[in-house]
């Protein structure tokens, strides 16, 4: 039989080489590469994550809110909660200027709701690959 | 101000942001991420159009 042989698990990088590039990028899509002088794909991440998030907005898509209840409920709308914050300033803005929309029914509000997930959730991959550069995991 | 899509236009615009975004964050070279971020693209369209299809023939 064969054996596997386990690929011996890479150390963590310091803190401190990755933890303002990830921070800037959660707080501004786009960020994080901006700092690591990645300027060009940094521009191109802060469109489209912006663009979907606006995208999102102006659909009148809504902001899910934590709640607890049945396992579904919880795992929905902190799962969508995750997902709003994770877009950093864009969620923060939208709440605090008061954008933020109920939920309605319909095709383009529903469209509007996973929209605004799912820039929160595209600035996660962003963050992640920012995270892997700093670190010297990546060029 | 309110943006009205239709199911094609949202799901078109939803393909074109995410394959940027998965362009940009994926492989080495920048030739190499122009040429997943298309390739992404494309098999969404696909999808769409595939998933279209078969919905518009379900319902008979």
């Amino acid at each position: 039989m064969a054996t596997k042989e386990k690929a011996p698990k890479e150390p963590m990088p310091p803190l401190q080489t990755w933890l303002p590039a990830v921070a800037l990028g959660w707080l501004v899509p786009g960020g994080g590469h901006f700092l690591l002088g990645q300027r060009g794909r940094a521009m191109l991440l802060a469109s489209a994550i912006t663009c979907m998030f606006v995208t999102g907005l102006l659909m009148r898509g809504a902001m899910f809110q934590p709640q607890n209840g049945d396992v579904l409920t919880i795992l929905i709308n902190w799962g969508g909660f995750i997902g709003d914050l994770s877009s950093g300033i864009l969620y923060l803005l939208t709440s605090w200027l008061g954008y933020s929309q109920a939920d309605m029914a319909g095709h383009a509000h529903d469209y509007g709701t996973k929209f605004l997930v799912a820039a929160g959730l595209l600035n996660v991959l962003a963050m992640v690959d920012a995270y892997e550069i700093a670190g010297g995991r990546k060029s | 101000m309110h943006m009205n899509l239709s199911h094609f236009e949202a799901s078109f615009l939803f393909s074109l942001f995410t394959s940027v975004v998965l362009g940009v964050v994926s492989k080495k070279t920048d030739r190499e991420r122009l040429q997943y971020g298309g390739y992404v693209f494309g098999c969404f369209l696909l999808a769409l159009f595939g998933l279209g299809w078969l919905m518009h023939f379900g319902h008979g």
